[in-house]
This record gives C-alpha cells, structure tokens and sequence, in this order.
C-alpha cells in the first residue's frame, strides 16, 4: 500500500483540518479526488443494492402475495441483521480472496433484509378488501400481484429500498479496509497516518453523499408512487405520507 | 316541508319484467355444502334455482352462510361437495377468473382500486376482456351516467368520493362488461340510511331497465323485502329456511326461525305489498306560501297545509297558531309524504307521521293532491283480511 503524504494543516483541531482538508483543490481532482471516490462509492452502492434487490425482492413479492414463509423470513432477516458488516467483510475475504466481489456480499447481506421486509410488507400492505374485489373481478394472480398489490404498496416498498440504500452508501465506506477505493479511503488511510482532516472532510463527504442519495430516493418516490394514494385534495380525504414503512428502516448499524 | 327520503317501496308490477315466476333456472345449487376444517358446515346441503332475469335476495343473520353461497357462484369459494350451475353450465369446469369476468360484482366495502381512477376503475374488466383502452374508457363514461354519477366524476379516485358515490361506482364497475348475472354482496350496508334507500330505487330502476339476474346479500330484511323478487331466508348453520316471495314470507314464515328472523313488524312491512289505490282521499285547505304573512289568510278548520308555488307541500299551520306563522321558518313540520297509489303502508305512516294526525298524498309531479286518515286505511286493511278469509 502506498503511503500518503501527511498534509500541512494550519489549524490545530480536526474539525479546522477537516474544513481545509475539504478546501484544499488538490483534493478535489486526480484518481484519488473526491469525484472520483464518489464515483466509485455509488459504484459499489449501485451494485450491491442491485444485487440484493434481485434477490429480496422477488421474494418479497412471493411472500408478500401468498403469505407463505413469513414466519422464516422474519427469522432470517433478524439473523442477518444482526450480523456485523465489518466482521462479514474480513471473514468474505478470508474465504474468498482479494477482489472486488466479497466486499460487495458483505453490503448485500446489509441490504436484503430492509429491501425484502419493504417488499413483503408493501405487498401485504394492500387492503385484503381490495385484493379480494381485484380478485372478484376475474384479475388472475400475476395481474393482482402487479397491477393492484404493488402500485398500492408502493410507498412501503420504495421505503424498504429507501432504508436499505441509505444503509448501504453509509456502510460502503468499510470495503477501504481491503483493498478496494470509495469514500472509505479517506477514513481508513487517514487513520492510519494520523491525519484526522482527511477522516473528518471524508466523514462528511460520506454523509453528504448519504443525503444525496436519499433525496433522489425520495423524489422518485413521488413520481412511482400512483397519485390516487395520499396527498389528493378532496376534503379531508388525503392519506398523506404517514404510512409508516413497516419493518423497512433501522438496522445494525 | 322536507320529509326525509322513503324507503324505496314498490309494488311488485314495478320490479324486474320477468317478475317472479321468472323463466329458467340461471343459477342451479345442487346439494351444496361448503365445510371448513372439522367446523360444523357454512352451507348444508344447498338446493336453489335462481330465475333468470330477477333478483334474488339472499338474507339471513351472521354465520348463515349467505356470503358464503354467494361467493360460491362465482368461485371465490369452491363448495366441498355438490355442484352449481350457470346458464346450465357446471361452473368448476370454467376458469376461475374467466368466469369471474363473465359476472359483475359489487361488495360491501366498494372494492374500488385505490390507485386507479374512477373512470379506470370501471374500465377494468372490459380492459381484461382485451377491450382497447380508448373504447372501455367511453363505455365507462356511459355507465357513470347510468348509475347517476357526473361524468366529471370520471377523473376523480375512489378516496375522493363519498360512501354513496363509490358504492354506485361499484355498480357501474360490475355492469361494465354487460354481464347476465350480477352478484352483489351488502352492498348498500355500509352507508347512511338515506344514500341506502337511494340506491335501492336507483337499483329497482336500473333492474327494470337491463333485466340481469341479480343474487343480493343482506342481513337486513327491509332490503331483502324492498329488492327482491324471490327471498332466500338462510338461517344459522348454513340452512335454507325458506325461499319464496317476500309478501309470502312477511304473511306465512315458514318456521319459528323465519317468524323470529322478519320480526315484529312484518305485519307492518307486509303492508307494503298492499295496493293503496283504494284510499279515500279528502281535500284538505291550502294556504300559498307567499300568503302566510297575510293575516286575511285565515285558518278554517284545524290545520291548513302551506304550498309553495308549485303545490308542494312545505308543512303545516294550525288554526290556534296561526298568528305566530309569518313565514315558512314558523311551519310545524309535516311527516312522510304519499305519493298516491303506491302501498298501504306508505298511506299509513304518511298518516301517523303526520302532526295534523292527516297524511299528505301527493301526486306524480309532487303537489299536494289531498289526505289520508289512518282510521280509513286500518279499516281497508280489515276489509281485505276479511275478504281474503272470505274467499
């Protein structure tokens, strides 16, 4: 691993380091820039909640539609929560090797649980009420599943992938640790020379990027989200945004 | 005066044309029984035809398994043994959803896709059936028409309509693909009293008009009396009481149960089988509305009835207030109003609920074409209990 230059800070405590660390133009270009981090982390953000959502969300909408296997999917995605992303992360590389893929399982494994539990609890979501005239109305099954269950849990399951990115593009700072870039690089190399301005300009990047990702989530929410759910302006009629996104958020962090 | 709505009572000549020995079967139970688990059944041994062309009303308190036979018809609930028949099919030889499709129908809670718009809403079965979506999209217009409903109405979503509104939305979802057999499950008991009466005439009408075989749920035997051409009283445990015309089982329950079930004032309620044509009516004085602040228009006799320009009633004056009625603000509220040849019953509550102890009958176009005196009707109700004893 290469050594990096220590930076001549004027300022005595981290958080003025931090602030002419994140001034500082040479540390905003070149392959070690933050654009470049950036770039890199959303990569690695973007591929593992790919991956994940491949995985949790067909599922989710299997359990979520039939009701079937609730029970173990409560049960694994506690288990797998409860697992430490680092711990993961090291333990992917010993069995795995170097490379880019193990870290990016250790990031998958943060972001199935939220994605799965938003899909499943979207789709179960819906009022049984109004499956059941879907159903009475000659709808087959596939047709409930994508024409009236997931338009009206929409909300709920852009939640769970809202939960499960924001995890995932905090988190992804911990593939640094080995051998791979991102925002983590500034954290893990700071660290390891004690220059306490790059971990601190780094924290913030990493949140700022967090925020970002977030309110894109968000405002995408607002075009996915069918517009006969909520925010209407007969009297008293709205819904508002107020469903709560049942077991979607939280994690391990 | 403003007498709240009545309860849609018509007599039988107003109900579907196939009346009630309506033609062929179009729905067939055949020893149905529908169990579940080890539970003592929902349905026992269910034997019923269904005319073609009527309503059928379904009635029976909780846990009779009215719901239960309904959503039997069009397989939301396959039955454990026995078979059904439509239109002289065996119905478990037909896709499940392509036979739901080929049935409207219209549940308790209107059911109605959130997400999508009222008109879309109507569309969806014509747009399953592969209808493009320009052509379902005009029909659903039509409909909405049919049922009553503004057209602007169309663009709106279900949560922007009140109860009323989405149940007729319901009706115009169900009759979208022009089915021949309408199944409809309570679905007039989740609103107010007076929206329910409106939308039983509104169905009364619209029965008269398409003639679909209707199977209705209720647990309320007003309504099962109101709409149906034949009523099914199923009783706890999943068994058939009784099923004939409602004037037959308001005058002779079949069993305790039946008797108990159609209660106390099935001899009021059979009333409403009874033509009222024959009430005398007599005149009664009447006072404009804009002659009420004038003093020279004087009270005669007990009670005038106040107009307005048209001749409808607005309320009452009594003599001995006269001087305190200066305006129709001051009017003693009438009660139910007449409308002339309808039941015996609406003649009498006209009658009873009137402060002036006279009811007021009106004719077609609202106006007030006279009175009824309850002493006269009671005694016509006698003179035909006599004369059916007679004969």
């Amino acid at each position: 691993m290469v050594t990096i230059p220590r930076t001549d800070y004027t300022s005595t405590n981290a958080l003025g380091q931090g602030r002419e660390w994140l001034m500082d133009p040479a540390n905003w270009s070149g392959p070690a820039g933050i654009p470049v981090r950036t770039f890199e982390h959303l990569q690695y953000t973007g591929l593992a909640l790919l991956i994940a959502a491949v995985i949790a969300v067909p599922l989710g909408l299997f359990i979520g539609h039939t009701g079937r296997g609730q029970v173990a999917v409560v049960a694994v995605s506690g288990l797998l929560r409860a697992l430490p992303t680092l711990g993961m992360l090291t333990l992917f590389v010993l069995l795995a090797g170097l490379g880019l893929m193990p870290p990016i399982w250790a990031l998958v494994l943060l972001a199935v649980p939220p994605l799965l539990a938003g899909t499943y609890a979207g789709v179960s979501s819906v009022d049984r009420s109004v499956v059941d005239a879907a159903r009475s109305l000659g709808m087959s099954e596939t047709q409930i599943l994508f024409r009236v269950e997931v338009p009206n849990g929409m909300r709920v399951l852009l939640g769970g992938l809202r939960g499960a990115a924001l995890q995932v593009v905090a988190t992804a700072a911990v593939v640094a640790t080995i051998n791979l870039g991102g925002l983590g690089r500034y954290l893990i190399d700071g660290l390891a020379v004690g220059d306490y301005g790059r971990v601190f300009g780094g924290a913030v990047i990493i949140a700022l990027v967090a925020l970002a990702v977030d309110a894109v989530i968000a405002l995408g929410s607002r075009f996915l989200i069918p517009s006969g759910l909520g925010r209407l302006d007969a009297a008293g009629k709205s819904t508002g945004s107020g469903v709560p996104a049942a077991g979607a958020q939280g994690g391990n962090k | 005066m403003t007498p709240p709505p009545e309860p849609a009572e018509l007599s039988d000549s107003t109900k579907s044309p196939a009346g009630l020995a309506a033609g062929r079967p179009m729905v067939r139970f055949r020893s149905v029984t529908k169990t579940y688990g080890d539970a003592a059944p929902a349905v026992r041994d269910l034997n019923l035809d269904i005319g073609a062309g009527s309503i059928t009303v379904f009635v029976g308190p909780s846990g009779c398994g009215k719901t239960t036979s309904l959503r039997m018809i069009n397989r939301m609930v396959e039955p454990t043994s026995g078979t059904i028949e439509v239109d002289g099919r065996d119905i478990s030889t037909v896709k499940a959803a392509q036979l739901r499709r080929s049935m409207g129908y219209v549940m308790q809670s209107s059911g109605l896709l959130p997400h999508r718009t009222v008109l879309d809403n109507v569309a969806t079965v014509p747009r399953l059936n592969g209808t493009p979506r320009r052509e379902a999209r005009r029909r659903a217009a039509e409909l909405l028409d049919v049922v009553g409903l503004a057209s602007a109405l169309g663009e709106r979503y279900p949560a922007q309509l009140s109860g009323g509104q989405q149940q007729r939305v319901g009706v115009a979802r169900a009759l979208a693909a022009d089915p021949p057999v309408l199944l409809m499950d309570e679905p007039f008991s989740a609103v107010d009293p007076v929206v329910r009466a409106e939308l039983q005439e509104e169905l009364l009408r619209l029965q008269k008009e398409l003639a679909k075989t209707i199977v209705f749920v209720t647990h309320d035997i007003d309504e099962a009396t109101i709409l149906g051409d034949k009523v099914a009283v199923f009783a706890t445990g999943g068994r058939l009481a009784q099923y004939a015309a409602p004037e037959e089982i308001l005058r002779a329950p079949v069993d305790e149960f039946v008797a108990g079930f159609v209660g106390r004032d099935r001899g009021f309620r059979h009333l409403s089988f009874q033509d009222g044509t024959a009430v005398p009516l007599h005149p009664v004085q009447l006072i404009a509305a804009d002659r009420l602040p004038d003093p020279a228009a004087t009270v005669d006799g007990g009670w005038a009835l106040c107009v307005d320009s048209d001749g409808a009633p607005l309320g009452w004056v009594p003599a001995d207030r006269r001087a305190e009625i200066t305006g129709t603000a001051d009017l003693v509220p009438g009660g139910s109003l007449y409308p002339q040849g309808t039941s015996l019953r609406r003649a009498l509550d006209a009658a009873l609920s009137s402060p002036a102890g006279l009811g007021v009958a009106v004719d077609a176009d609202g106006r007030a074409a006279g009175v009824v005196k309850a002493g006269e009707i009671l005694a016509l109700i006698e003179a035909a209990r006599l004369q059916r004893a007679g004969s």
